[in-house]
């Protein structure tokens, strides 16, 4: 039995640290701030799920247990508060999202 | 396998580091460092689990708590240009 929680978490950990990677190379290479967004909140979300959902798995003790599920319960709820504040901050700034391919920054209204 | 999360985790907080410093707009500066509390997090529980000690899981719990506060404060501040001020009352826009 502790070999199948061992084996799950680890597949868990390794999936959740990869989609961290990939959510951070997303951040780099996407070309203005709301793709970066879209990118950052695969960090948040898949990331994060699935790094504390195997650590859950290895939780010693209910306490250990209850404390990961209040990290995960205000990860759900926190950050697409904070993403959604940060795409107001910036459209409210005058930042717009680039819709056609030219690549240039400000793209004409 | 704690092991092979907390270096993922470091490589991560590298590449958003390197978005952070790039970032043209403040705002991207704001979302790297979003992301970097949320990473210093998920790293406080994994270490917290490769060190057998679980009080590291109340210190991520507060951190993820600050994280978000202090987003909200930074965007405040940039958009409105103030985080308001205590005297005059605050104006219906």
């Amino acid at each position: 039995m502790s070999a199948l929680l061992d084996g799950l978490s680890w597949v868990c950990l390794l999936a959740g640290g990869a989609f961290c990677v990939v959510g951070a190379v997303g951040m780099l290479r996407m070309p203005d701030l709301f793709t970066r967004m879209h990118a950052a909140s695969v960090v948040d979300t898949l990331g994060a799920g699935l790094i504390l959902f195997g650590l859950l798995l290895q939780a010693p003790s209910w306490q250990v247990g209850a404390k990961l599920a209040v990290i995960m319960v205000l990860l759900v709820f926190t950050s697409p508060a904070a993403t959604h504040a940060l795409a107001k901050a910036a459209v409210a700034r005058g930042l717009k999202p680039q819709l056609d391919k030219t690549g240039d920054e400000s793209s004409s209204s | 396998m704690f092991a092979a999360a907390t270096l993922a985790l470091l490589a991560t907080l590298t590449l958003v580091l390197v978005r952070a410093l790039a970032g043209p707009t403040v705002f991207d500066r704001v979302l790297a460092g979003n992301t970097i509390g949320t990473v210093a997090v998920l790293l406080l529980a994994v270490i917290g689990f490769l060190g057998g000690r679980p009080d590291f899981l109340d210190l991520a719990i507060v951190y993820a708590l600050l994280n978000v506060i202090a987003t909200i404060a930074i965007l405040k501040f940039f958009e409105f240009g103030s985080l308001g001020d205590p005297e005059e009352p605050e104006e219906q826009d």
